[in-house]
Protein backbone atom coordinates (compact mmCIF):
# COMPACT_ATOMS: atom_id res chain seq x y z
CA UNK A 1 0.00 0.00 0.00
CA UNK A 2 1.15 3.82 -0.92
CA UNK A 3 2.67 5.14 2.36
CA UNK A 4 0.22 7.99 2.33
CA UNK A 5 -2.57 5.55 1.59
CA UNK A 6 -1.72 3.66 5.19
CA UNK A 7 -1.27 6.88 6.55
CA UNK A 8 -4.59 7.96 6.15
CA UNK A 9 -6.15 4.49 6.69
CA UNK A 10 -5.16 3.72 9.73
CA UNK A 11 -6.83 5.18 13.14
CA UNK A 12 -3.48 7.23 14.25
CA UNK A 13 -3.16 8.85 11.27
CA UNK A 14 -6.95 10.06 10.96
CA UNK A 15 -7.05 11.23 14.45
CA UNK A 16 -3.91 13.43 13.62
CA UNK A 17 -6.02 14.52 10.85
CA UNK A 18 -8.71 15.66 13.22
CA UNK A 19 -5.73 17.50 15.78
CA UNK A 20 -4.19 19.12 12.88
CA UNK A 21 -7.70 20.93 11.88
CA UNK A 22 -8.94 20.78 15.15
CA UNK A 23 -6.13 23.09 15.52
CA UNK A 24 -6.84 25.49 12.72
CA UNK A 25 -10.19 25.66 14.51
CA UNK A 26 -8.70 26.59 17.22
CA UNK A 27 -6.90 29.47 16.33
CA UNK A 28 -9.32 30.73 13.99
CA UNK A 29 -11.93 30.82 16.69
CA UNK A 30 -9.55 32.60 18.77
CA UNK A 31 -8.90 35.31 16.22
CA UNK A 32 -12.70 35.35 15.32
CA UNK A 33 -13.90 36.10 18.69
CA UNK A 34 -10.86 38.65 19.40
CA UNK A 35 -12.39 40.10 16.34
CA UNK A 36 -16.12 40.35 17.37
CA UNK A 37 -15.45 41.81 20.63
CA UNK A 38 -14.19 45.06 18.80
CA UNK A 39 -17.70 45.61 18.31
CA UNK A 40 -17.40 46.95 22.47
CA UNK A 41 -15.32 49.62 21.16
CA UNK A 42 -17.89 51.62 19.06
CA UNK A 43 -20.17 50.62 15.71
CA UNK A 44 -16.91 52.54 13.57
CA UNK A 45 -14.74 50.18 15.00
CA UNK A 46 -15.97 46.75 13.81
CA UNK A 47 -17.31 48.27 10.79
CA UNK A 48 -13.74 49.32 9.98
CA UNK A 49 -12.39 45.84 11.07
CA UNK A 50 -15.38 43.96 8.46
CA UNK A 51 -13.94 46.64 6.01
CA UNK A 52 -10.51 45.47 6.27
CA UNK A 53 -11.33 41.47 6.22
CA UNK A 54 -12.79 42.11 2.93
CA UNK A 55 -10.36 44.17 1.10
CA UNK A 56 -7.05 43.59 2.46
CA UNK A 57 -7.12 40.81 0.15
CA UNK A 58 -8.52 40.40 -3.65
CA UNK A 59 -11.92 38.55 -3.13
CA UNK A 60 -10.30 35.43 -4.76
CA UNK A 61 -8.27 35.68 -1.44
CA UNK A 62 -10.50 35.81 0.48
CA UNK A 63 -12.47 32.80 -1.05
CA UNK A 64 -9.73 30.67 -0.74
CA UNK A 65 -8.86 31.39 3.05
CA UNK A 66 -13.26 30.76 2.96
CA UNK A 67 -12.42 27.11 1.08
CA UNK A 68 -9.58 26.32 3.15
CA UNK A 69 -12.03 26.75 6.21
CA UNK A 70 -14.75 25.29 4.80
CA UNK A 71 -12.40 22.11 3.87
CA UNK A 72 -11.19 21.79 7.24
CA UNK A 73 -14.30 21.49 8.62
CA UNK A 74 -14.83 18.87 6.30
CA UNK A 75 -11.71 16.61 7.29
CA UNK A 76 -12.30 17.60 10.65
CA UNK A 77 -16.04 15.70 10.35
CA UNK A 78 -15.15 12.96 7.71
CA UNK A 79 -12.35 11.84 10.24
CA UNK A 80 -14.82 12.59 13.10
CA UNK A 81 -17.45 9.97 10.89
CA UNK A 82 -14.86 7.59 10.29
CA UNK A 83 -13.10 6.93 13.17
CA UNK A 84 -16.57 6.77 14.94
CA UNK A 85 -18.05 4.27 12.20
CA UNK A 86 -14.50 1.94 13.16
CA UNK A 87 -14.95 2.14 16.96
CA UNK A 88 -18.42 1.44 16.92
CA UNK A 89 -17.80 -1.87 14.87
CA UNK A 90 -14.72 -2.51 17.59
CA UNK A 91 -17.51 -2.97 20.56
CA UNK A 92 -20.20 -4.62 18.70
CA UNK A 93 -21.59 -5.51 22.11
CA UNK A 94 -21.40 -3.08 25.47
CA UNK A 95 -21.49 -4.15 28.86
CA UNK A 96 -24.72 -4.19 31.04
CA UNK A 97 -23.09 -2.39 33.71
CA UNK A 98 -21.46 0.82 31.47
CA UNK A 99 -20.05 3.60 33.84
CA UNK A 100 -17.09 5.08 32.69
CA UNK A 101 -14.14 5.17 35.21
CA UNK A 102 -13.12 8.49 34.91
CA UNK A 103 -14.00 10.08 31.39
CA UNK A 104 -15.01 13.70 31.81
CA UNK A 105 -18.50 14.84 30.92
CA UNK A 106 -16.47 16.72 27.44
CA UNK A 107 -14.62 14.25 26.69
CA UNK A 108 -17.69 11.39 26.65
CA UNK A 109 -20.10 14.03 24.60
CA UNK A 110 -17.47 15.26 22.00
CA UNK A 111 -19.76 13.29 19.27
CA UNK A 112 -22.60 14.96 20.47
CA UNK A 113 -21.05 18.70 21.32
CA UNK A 114 -19.58 18.07 17.41
CA UNK A 115 -22.47 17.06 15.63
CA UNK A 116 -24.73 20.33 17.26
CA UNK A 117 -21.76 22.47 16.64
CA UNK A 118 -22.23 21.68 12.78
CA UNK A 119 -25.75 22.85 12.68
CA UNK A 120 -24.49 25.99 14.66
CA UNK A 121 -21.67 26.51 12.11
CA UNK A 122 -24.15 26.20 8.91
CA UNK A 123 -26.46 28.26 10.66
CA UNK A 124 -24.26 30.78 11.54
CA UNK A 125 -23.17 31.06 8.18
CA UNK A 126 -26.56 31.20 6.43
CA UNK A 127 -26.99 34.00 9.15
CA UNK A 128 -24.19 36.67 9.20
CA UNK A 129 -22.61 35.66 5.81
CA UNK A 130 -25.06 34.50 3.43
CA UNK A 131 -28.02 36.43 5.05
CA UNK A 132 -30.53 34.07 4.33
CA UNK A 133 -31.87 32.87 7.21
CA UNK A 134 -35.80 32.88 6.61
CA UNK A 135 -38.68 35.13 8.31
CA UNK A 136 -35.48 37.68 9.04
CA UNK A 137 -36.68 40.46 7.03
CA UNK A 138 -32.62 41.65 5.28
CA UNK A 139 -32.76 44.34 3.57
CA UNK A 140 -35.74 46.45 4.90
CA UNK A 141 -36.21 48.26 8.29
CA UNK A 142 -36.81 45.10 9.89
CA UNK A 143 -34.54 42.35 11.80
CA UNK A 144 -30.96 42.48 9.91
CA UNK A 145 -30.60 46.02 7.90
CA UNK A 146 -28.40 45.77 5.17
CA UNK A 147 -27.68 49.83 5.57
CA UNK A 148 -24.30 51.07 3.49
CA UNK A 149 -22.99 53.96 6.65
CA UNK A 150 -19.52 55.36 6.06
CA UNK A 151 -16.56 54.10 6.44
CA UNK A 152 -14.72 55.61 9.82
CA UNK A 153 -10.72 55.62 10.54
CA UNK A 154 -8.87 57.25 14.10
CA UNK A 155 -11.92 59.46 14.20
CA UNK A 156 -12.42 60.42 10.76
CA UNK A 157 -14.52 59.68 7.64
CA UNK A 158 -12.12 57.62 5.06
CA UNK A 159 -12.57 59.34 1.60
CA UNK A 160 -11.38 58.52 -1.33
CA UNK A 161 -11.46 60.50 -4.78
CA UNK A 162 -13.61 63.13 -2.92
CA UNK A 163 -16.24 60.59 -1.85
CA UNK A 164 -16.84 59.12 1.62
CA UNK A 165 -15.84 55.21 1.46
CA UNK A 166 -19.27 53.52 1.93
CA UNK A 167 -19.23 50.38 4.01
CA UNK A 168 -21.85 47.78 5.66
CA UNK A 169 -22.96 48.40 8.56
CA UNK A 170 -21.57 45.19 10.90
CA UNK A 171 -22.83 46.66 14.16
CA UNK A 172 -26.68 46.68 13.15
CA UNK A 173 -26.55 43.74 11.65
CA UNK A 174 -25.13 42.15 14.34
CA UNK A 175 -26.91 43.78 17.17
CA UNK A 176 -30.52 43.34 15.57
CA UNK A 177 -29.56 39.92 14.69
CA UNK A 178 -29.24 39.31 18.13
CA UNK A 179 -31.93 40.97 19.32
CA UNK A 180 -34.32 37.92 17.98
CA UNK A 181 -34.26 36.08 21.27
CA UNK A 182 -34.27 32.47 19.73
CA UNK A 183 -31.53 33.27 18.07
CA UNK A 184 -29.04 34.68 21.22
CA UNK A 185 -30.16 31.65 23.19
CA UNK A 186 -28.88 28.92 20.10
CA UNK A 187 -25.68 31.10 19.78
CA UNK A 188 -25.19 31.06 23.67
CA UNK A 189 -25.92 27.35 23.88
CA UNK A 190 -23.58 26.91 21.15
CA UNK A 191 -20.65 28.64 22.17
CA UNK A 192 -21.31 26.58 25.60
CA UNK A 193 -20.95 23.15 23.73
CA UNK A 194 -17.99 24.82 22.00
CA UNK A 195 -16.52 25.23 25.69
CA UNK A 196 -17.36 21.66 26.15
CA UNK A 197 -15.43 20.66 23.06
CA UNK A 198 -12.89 22.63 23.72
CA UNK A 199 -12.38 21.52 27.57
CA UNK A 200 -11.63 18.09 26.37
CA UNK A 201 -10.30 19.12 22.36
CA UNK A 202 -7.71 21.73 23.37
CA UNK A 203 -5.43 19.26 25.17
CA UNK A 204 -6.47 16.02 23.06
CA UNK A 205 -4.98 17.33 19.81
CA UNK A 206 -1.55 17.47 21.40
CA UNK A 207 -1.76 13.60 22.88
CA UNK A 208 -3.09 12.78 19.13
CA UNK A 209 -0.19 14.59 17.67
CA UNK A 210 2.27 13.10 20.55
CA UNK A 211 3.28 16.22 21.60
CA UNK A 212 1.95 15.63 25.27
CA UNK A 213 3.93 14.11 28.46
CA UNK A 214 3.32 13.61 32.21
CA UNK A 215 3.96 17.32 32.95
CA UNK A 216 2.45 19.23 29.96
CA UNK A 217 -0.65 16.61 29.79
CA UNK A 218 -1.78 18.39 33.85
CA UNK A 219 -1.19 22.06 31.97
CA UNK A 220 -2.55 21.01 29.02
CA UNK A 221 -5.91 19.96 30.43
CA UNK A 222 -5.55 23.56 32.63
CA UNK A 223 -5.39 25.20 29.38
CA UNK A 224 -7.85 23.86 28.09
CA UNK A 225 -10.53 24.40 30.31
CA UNK A 226 -9.24 27.99 30.54
CA UNK A 227 -9.07 28.28 26.59
CA UNK A 228 -13.12 27.03 26.99
CA UNK A 229 -14.06 29.65 28.95
CA UNK A 230 -12.39 32.22 27.61
CA UNK A 231 -14.02 31.20 23.98
CA UNK A 232 -17.57 31.00 25.60
CA UNK A 233 -17.20 34.34 27.43
CA UNK A 234 -15.91 35.93 24.66
CA UNK A 235 -18.33 34.48 22.51
CA UNK A 236 -21.41 34.31 24.42
CA UNK A 237 -21.12 37.96 25.87
CA UNK A 238 -22.49 39.75 22.87
CA UNK A 239 -25.80 38.27 22.36
CA UNK A 240 -26.02 38.90 26.00
CA UNK A 241 -24.92 42.64 25.57
CA UNK A 242 -27.56 43.04 22.45
CA UNK A 243 -30.51 41.39 24.57
CA UNK A 244 -29.67 43.83 27.58
CA UNK A 245 -29.60 46.45 25.45
CA UNK A 246 -25.95 47.52 26.44
CA UNK A 247 -24.78 47.15 22.83
CA UNK A 248 -27.66 48.98 20.59
CA UNK A 249 -27.81 50.35 16.89
CA UNK A 250 -26.14 52.84 15.48
CA UNK A 251 -27.99 53.77 11.96
CA UNK A 252 -25.16 56.24 11.17
CA UNK A 253 -22.19 53.29 11.95
CA UNK A 254 -20.47 55.52 14.24
CA UNK A 255 -19.66 58.41 11.88
CA UNK A 256 -22.55 60.69 13.10
CA UNK A 257 -19.79 62.57 14.72
CA UNK A 258 -16.94 63.20 12.20
CA UNK A 259 -19.48 63.63 9.47
CA UNK A 260 -20.80 66.48 11.25
CA UNK A 261 -17.22 67.85 11.59
CA UNK A 262 -16.88 67.16 7.87
CA UNK A 263 -20.23 69.22 7.28
CA UNK A 264 -18.71 71.67 9.53
CA UNK A 265 -15.12 72.37 7.67
CA UNK A 266 -17.31 72.47 4.33
CA UNK A 267 -19.52 75.42 6.06
CA UNK A 268 -16.07 77.56 7.14
CA UNK B 1 -13.79 -13.32 63.90
CA UNK B 2 -13.90 -13.25 59.92
CA UNK B 3 -16.93 -11.53 58.50
CA UNK B 4 -18.48 -13.21 55.64
CA UNK B 5 -21.07 -11.83 53.56
CA UNK B 6 -24.38 -13.19 51.37
CA UNK B 7 -23.90 -12.04 47.59
CA UNK B 8 -26.02 -11.88 44.52
CA UNK B 9 -23.92 -12.58 41.28
CA UNK B 10 -25.17 -12.07 38.13
CA UNK B 11 -22.85 -13.33 35.88
CA UNK B 12 -22.18 -14.01 31.91
CA UNK B 13 -22.99 -17.30 31.11
CA UNK B 14 -22.32 -18.37 27.49
CA UNK B 15 -21.65 -21.70 26.14
CA UNK B 16 -19.48 -21.40 23.08
CA UNK B 17 -18.37 -18.87 20.37
CA UNK B 18 -21.50 -19.34 18.69
CA UNK B 19 -23.99 -19.12 21.66
CA UNK B 20 -25.65 -15.69 22.31
CA UNK B 21 -24.94 -15.96 25.85
CA UNK B 22 -27.36 -14.75 28.83
CA UNK B 23 -26.77 -13.43 32.20
CA UNK B 24 -27.12 -16.08 34.81
CA UNK B 25 -28.07 -15.04 38.71
CA UNK B 26 -26.75 -16.92 41.70
CA UNK B 27 -27.22 -16.45 45.27
CA UNK B 28 -23.71 -17.20 47.00
CA UNK B 29 -23.61 -17.62 50.93
CA UNK B 30 -20.97 -17.32 54.01
CA UNK B 31 -18.55 -15.91 51.69
CA UNK B 32 -15.75 -14.84 53.63
CA UNK B 33 -14.06 -11.39 52.98
CA UNK B 34 -10.51 -12.78 53.46
CA UNK B 35 -11.14 -14.52 50.30
CA UNK B 36 -10.36 -13.62 46.80
CA UNK B 37 -12.57 -12.69 44.24
CA UNK B 38 -11.28 -15.66 42.04
CA UNK B 39 -12.11 -17.80 45.21
CA UNK B 40 -15.24 -16.51 45.44
CA UNK B 41 -15.94 -17.91 42.26
CA UNK B 42 -14.16 -21.39 42.28
CA UNK B 43 -16.76 -21.44 45.97
CA UNK B 44 -19.48 -20.83 42.85
CA UNK B 45 -18.09 -23.53 40.54
CA UNK B 46 -17.81 -26.24 43.20
CA UNK B 47 -21.41 -25.83 43.97
CA UNK B 48 -22.52 -25.57 40.64
CA UNK B 49 -20.93 -28.75 40.04
CA UNK B 50 -22.46 -30.17 43.15
CA UNK B 51 -25.87 -29.92 42.11
CA UNK B 52 -25.07 -31.25 38.57
CA UNK B 53 -24.71 -27.70 36.83
CA UNK B 54 -21.48 -26.66 34.38
CA UNK B 55 -19.33 -24.42 36.39
CA UNK B 56 -18.22 -20.62 34.80
CA UNK B 57 -14.97 -20.75 32.82
CA UNK B 58 -12.68 -17.82 33.83
CA UNK B 59 -9.15 -17.58 32.58
CA UNK B 60 -6.38 -17.27 35.13
CA UNK B 61 -3.12 -18.38 36.37
CA UNK B 62 -0.63 -16.90 38.50
CA UNK B 63 -3.28 -15.48 40.80
CA UNK B 64 -0.88 -13.27 41.89
CA UNK B 65 -1.10 -10.20 39.46
CA UNK B 66 2.18 -11.09 36.84
CA UNK B 67 0.25 -13.04 34.33
CA UNK B 68 -2.75 -11.42 32.98
CA UNK B 69 -4.70 -14.20 32.44
CA UNK B 70 -7.88 -12.93 34.51
CA UNK B 71 -10.10 -11.24 32.49
CA UNK B 72 -13.54 -10.27 33.77
CA UNK B 73 -15.27 -6.84 34.14
CA UNK B 74 -16.87 -6.41 37.57
CA UNK B 75 -20.00 -4.34 38.17
CA UNK B 76 -18.51 -2.52 34.83
CA UNK B 77 -15.00 -1.99 35.77
CA UNK B 78 -12.21 -4.54 34.17
CA UNK B 79 -10.23 -6.49 36.79
CA UNK B 80 -13.22 -4.89 39.34
CA UNK B 81 -13.64 -1.21 41.60
CA UNK B 82 -9.89 -1.61 43.36
CA UNK B 83 -7.65 0.33 40.71
CA UNK B 84 -3.96 -0.65 40.15
CA UNK B 85 -4.75 -4.55 40.76
CA UNK B 86 -5.82 -7.68 38.14
CA UNK B 87 -9.05 -9.30 39.05
CA UNK B 88 -7.19 -12.59 41.39
CA UNK B 89 -5.36 -9.88 43.34
CA UNK B 90 -9.02 -8.27 44.39
CA UNK B 91 -10.69 -9.40 47.55
CA UNK B 92 -14.35 -9.72 48.64
CA UNK B 93 -13.48 -7.41 52.08
CA UNK B 94 -13.87 -4.68 49.40
CA UNK B 95 -17.73 -5.64 48.53
CA UNK B 96 -20.80 -5.51 51.61
CA UNK B 97 -23.09 -8.34 52.67
CA UNK B 98 -26.09 -7.91 50.07
CA UNK B 99 -24.47 -6.70 47.27
CA UNK B 100 -24.94 -7.61 43.49
CA UNK B 101 -22.21 -8.08 41.79
CA UNK B 102 -22.22 -8.27 38.00
CA UNK B 103 -19.28 -10.23 36.21
CA UNK B 104 -19.05 -9.59 32.24
CA UNK B 105 -16.26 -10.72 30.08
CA UNK B 106 -13.95 -8.12 27.74
CA UNK B 107 -16.19 -6.70 25.70
CA UNK B 108 -14.72 -6.29 22.11
CA UNK B 109 -15.12 -7.28 18.58
CA UNK B 110 -11.13 -8.93 18.74
CA UNK B 111 -11.54 -10.49 21.67
CA UNK B 112 -14.54 -13.25 20.87
CA UNK B 113 -15.93 -14.92 23.89
CA UNK B 114 -14.82 -18.86 24.26
CA UNK B 115 -17.08 -19.60 26.58
CA UNK B 116 -18.34 -17.87 29.68
CA UNK B 117 -16.03 -15.37 30.94
CA UNK B 118 -12.93 -16.96 28.92
CA UNK B 119 -12.13 -14.77 25.86
CA UNK B 120 -9.56 -15.30 22.97
CA UNK B 121 -6.64 -12.48 23.27
CA UNK B 122 -4.89 -13.83 20.22
CA UNK B 123 -5.28 -10.38 18.41
CA UNK B 124 -2.48 -9.09 20.92
CA UNK B 125 -0.56 -12.05 20.11
CA UNK B 126 -0.48 -10.79 16.85
CA UNK B 127 0.54 -7.17 17.38
CA UNK B 128 3.48 -8.35 19.72
CA UNK B 129 4.33 -10.79 16.82
CA UNK B 130 4.54 -7.98 14.46
CA UNK B 131 7.30 -5.87 16.36
CA UNK B 132 7.50 -6.76 19.75
CA UNK B 133 10.73 -7.72 19.86
CA UNK B 134 14.40 -7.28 19.32
CA UNK B 135 16.29 -8.81 16.32
CA UNK B 136 19.73 -9.82 18.15
CA UNK B 137 22.16 -12.29 18.22
CA UNK B 138 20.55 -14.82 20.79
CA UNK B 139 22.89 -17.10 22.89
CA UNK B 140 25.53 -16.17 25.18
CA UNK B 141 24.07 -12.99 27.40
CA UNK B 142 25.89 -9.49 26.56
CA UNK B 143 27.19 -7.73 29.75
CA UNK B 144 24.84 -6.16 31.92
CA UNK B 145 26.35 -2.79 32.06
CA UNK B 146 27.93 -3.14 28.45
CA UNK B 147 25.52 -0.52 27.35
CA UNK B 148 25.13 2.43 29.17
CA UNK B 149 21.76 4.03 29.56
CA UNK B 150 20.70 6.67 32.06
CA UNK B 151 18.71 5.53 34.91
CA UNK B 152 15.54 7.64 33.71
CA UNK B 153 15.39 5.73 30.19
CA UNK B 154 15.81 2.57 32.15
CA UNK B 155 13.53 3.40 34.37
CA UNK B 156 10.81 4.71 31.84
CA UNK B 157 11.48 1.41 29.52
CA UNK B 158 11.11 -0.49 32.91
CA UNK B 159 7.30 1.01 33.48
CA UNK B 160 6.22 0.29 30.09
CA UNK B 161 7.97 -3.30 30.33
CA UNK B 162 5.36 -3.71 33.40
CA UNK B 163 2.31 -4.43 30.87
CA UNK B 164 1.13 -8.01 31.51
CA UNK B 165 -0.88 -7.99 27.85
CA UNK B 166 -4.50 -8.63 29.71
CA UNK B 167 -5.87 -6.66 27.84
CA UNK B 168 -7.97 -4.40 30.66
CA UNK B 169 -7.48 -1.55 28.66
CA UNK B 170 -9.07 -2.55 25.55
CA UNK B 171 -12.23 -4.06 27.70
CA UNK B 172 -12.60 -0.37 29.53
CA UNK B 173 -12.36 1.59 26.23
CA UNK B 174 -15.68 2.49 24.42
CA UNK B 175 -13.82 2.12 21.14
CA UNK B 176 -11.87 -1.34 22.14
CA UNK B 177 -9.24 0.33 21.46
CA UNK B 178 -5.69 -1.31 22.17
CA UNK B 179 -3.55 1.53 21.48
CA UNK B 180 -2.41 1.75 25.78
CA UNK B 181 -1.39 -2.07 25.16
CA UNK B 182 0.60 -1.18 21.69
CA UNK B 183 2.02 1.84 23.35
CA UNK B 184 3.40 0.01 26.28
CA UNK B 185 4.97 -2.35 24.36
CA UNK B 186 6.36 0.30 21.25
CA UNK B 187 7.59 2.81 24.62
CA UNK B 188 9.38 -0.50 26.23
CA UNK B 189 11.00 -1.28 22.66
CA UNK B 190 11.32 2.38 21.12
CA UNK B 191 13.00 3.76 24.18
CA UNK B 192 16.13 1.32 24.84
CA UNK B 193 19.16 1.49 22.71
CA UNK B 194 18.57 -2.54 21.82
CA UNK B 195 15.50 -1.36 20.06
CA UNK B 196 16.11 1.95 18.79
CA UNK B 197 17.48 0.30 15.63
CA UNK B 198 14.01 -1.04 14.78
CA UNK B 199 11.96 1.52 15.87
CA UNK B 200 10.37 2.90 13.22
CA UNK B 201 10.08 -0.40 11.34
CA UNK B 202 8.44 -1.54 14.76
CA UNK B 203 5.88 1.18 15.19
CA UNK B 204 4.40 1.23 11.57
CA UNK B 205 3.92 -2.64 11.88
CA UNK B 206 2.55 -3.05 15.02
CA UNK B 207 0.03 0.24 14.93
CA UNK B 208 -0.66 -1.80 11.37
CA UNK B 209 -1.66 -4.70 12.64
CA UNK B 210 -3.26 -3.41 15.37
CA UNK B 211 -5.87 -1.52 13.37
CA UNK B 212 -5.99 -4.70 11.04
CA UNK B 213 -6.97 -6.99 14.56
CA UNK B 214 -10.15 -4.81 14.25
CA UNK B 215 -9.30 -2.26 17.59
CA UNK B 216 -10.67 0.80 17.95
CA UNK B 217 -9.42 4.05 17.52
CA UNK B 218 -7.74 6.36 20.65
CA UNK B 219 -9.91 9.25 21.79
CA UNK B 220 -7.64 10.17 24.18
CA UNK B 221 -10.29 9.93 27.18
CA UNK B 222 -8.18 7.91 29.41
CA UNK B 223 -10.52 5.13 30.71
CA UNK B 224 -7.84 2.55 29.44
CA UNK B 225 -5.48 3.97 32.27
CA UNK B 226 -7.66 4.09 34.98
CA UNK B 227 -7.99 0.41 33.75
CA UNK B 228 -4.72 -0.91 33.93
CA UNK B 229 -3.19 -3.42 37.12
CA UNK B 230 -0.12 -1.78 36.09
CA UNK B 231 -0.12 1.73 35.58
CA UNK B 232 0.57 2.50 32.11
CA UNK B 233 0.19 6.15 31.86
CA UNK B 234 -1.98 7.59 29.00
CA UNK B 235 1.13 9.80 27.71
CA UNK B 236 2.71 6.38 26.23
CA UNK B 237 0.55 6.70 24.19
CA UNK B 238 1.58 10.22 23.08
CA UNK B 239 4.83 8.94 22.34
CA UNK B 240 3.20 6.00 19.96
CA UNK B 241 1.39 8.64 18.41
CA UNK B 242 4.69 10.52 18.07
CA UNK B 243 6.83 7.53 17.00
CA UNK B 244 4.03 6.08 14.80
CA UNK B 245 3.68 10.28 12.51
CA UNK B 246 7.60 10.33 12.48
CA UNK B 247 8.00 6.88 11.16
CA UNK B 248 5.43 7.53 8.60
CA UNK B 249 7.49 10.70 7.46
CA UNK B 250 10.69 8.45 6.85
CA UNK B 251 8.48 5.49 5.77
CA UNK B 252 6.92 8.30 3.18
CA UNK B 253 10.49 9.45 1.64
CA UNK B 254 12.30 5.69 1.90
CA UNK B 255 10.11 2.29 2.93
CA UNK B 256 11.34 1.27 5.94
CA UNK B 257 8.61 -1.91 6.22
C1 LIG C 1 -18.21 21.01 12.56
C2 LIG C 1 -18.63 20.34 13.54
C3 LIG C 1 -17.70 19.53 14.40
C4 LIG C 1 -17.75 18.17 14.56
C5 LIG C 1 -18.75 17.23 13.92
C6 LIG C 1 -16.69 17.82 15.47
C7 LIG C 1 -16.44 16.55 15.93
C8 LIG C 1 -15.34 16.17 16.64
C9 LIG C 1 -15.08 14.85 17.10
C10 LIG C 1 -15.99 13.64 16.90
C11 LIG C 1 -13.89 14.88 17.72
C12 LIG C 1 -13.15 13.68 18.27
C13 LIG C 1 -13.39 13.51 19.67
C14 LIG C 1 -12.77 12.28 20.16
O1 LIG C 1 -11.86 11.73 19.51
O2 LIG C 1 -13.20 11.87 21.23
C15 LIG C 1 -13.40 16.22 17.68
C16 LIG C 1 -12.20 16.62 18.20
C17 LIG C 1 -11.78 17.94 18.22
N1 LIG C 1 -12.48 19.03 17.77
FE1 LIG C 1 -14.22 18.99 16.80
N2 LIG C 1 -16.01 18.93 15.83
C18 LIG C 1 -16.59 20.01 15.21
C19 LIG C 1 -16.25 21.33 15.32
C20 LIG C 1 -15.12 21.78 15.97
C21 LIG C 1 -14.76 23.17 16.13
C22 LIG C 1 -15.58 24.35 15.64
C23 LIG C 1 -13.56 23.18 16.80
C24 LIG C 1 -12.69 24.30 17.23
C25 LIG C 1 -12.99 25.50 17.38
C26 LIG C 1 -13.18 21.83 17.06
C27 LIG C 1 -12.04 21.46 17.70
C28 LIG C 1 -11.70 20.17 17.98
C29 LIG C 1 -10.46 19.77 18.59
C30 LIG C 1 -9.32 20.69 19.00
C31 LIG C 1 -10.51 18.39 18.73
C32 LIG C 1 -9.46 17.49 19.35
C33 LIG C 1 -8.69 16.76 18.31
C34 LIG C 1 -8.05 15.54 18.91
O3 LIG C 1 -8.63 14.90 19.77
O4 LIG C 1 -6.94 15.23 18.49
N3 LIG C 1 -14.16 20.99 16.55
N4 LIG C 1 -14.31 16.99 17.02
S1 LIG D 1 -1.59 -1.68 29.22
FE1 LIG D 1 -2.34 -2.26 31.26
S2 LIG D 1 -4.46 -2.86 30.89
FE2 LIG D 1 -3.47 -2.86 28.88
S3 LIG D 1 -2.75 -4.95 28.57
FE3 LIG D 1 -1.04 -3.84 29.52
S4 LIG D 1 -1.31 -4.18 31.72
FE4 LIG D 1 -3.25 -4.77 30.78
S1 LIG E 1 -4.29 -14.78 37.31
FE1 LIG E 1 -2.34 -14.03 36.71
S2 LIG E 1 -2.70 -11.90 36.76
FE2 LIG E 1 -4.56 -12.64 37.55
Amino acid sequence: MCSLCSFFKSTIGRKILMALSGLVLVLFVLGHMLGNLQIFLGAEVINAYAHKLHHVLPSSGLWAIRLFLLGTVAVHIWTAISLTLDNRKARPQGYEHDKPIQASYGARTMRMSGVILLFFILFHIAHYTARVVPSMEYGEEGVLSETMVPLVKHGEVVMKEGEPIMTFNVNDMMVQGFDVWWVSVFYIIATGLLCLHLSHGFSSMFQSVGLRNTLWRKRLDQAALVYGWVVFLGFAVIPVACLTNILEVDPTGGAAEPVAAITETLHK
Amino acid sequence: MEKTMNLTLRVWRQKNRLDVGKFVEYKLENISEDSSFLEMLDILSEQLVEGGHEPVAFDHDCREGICGMCSMTINGVPHGPEGGITACQLHMRHFHDGQIITIEPWRAKPFPVIKDLVVDRTAMDKIIQAGGFITGRAGSAVDANAMPIDKQTADYAMDAAACIGCGACVAACPNASAMLFTAAKVAHMNSLPQGKAEKNRRSLAMVTTMDGEGFGGCTNIGECEAACPKGIPLDMIAQLNRDYALAQVKNFFQPVL
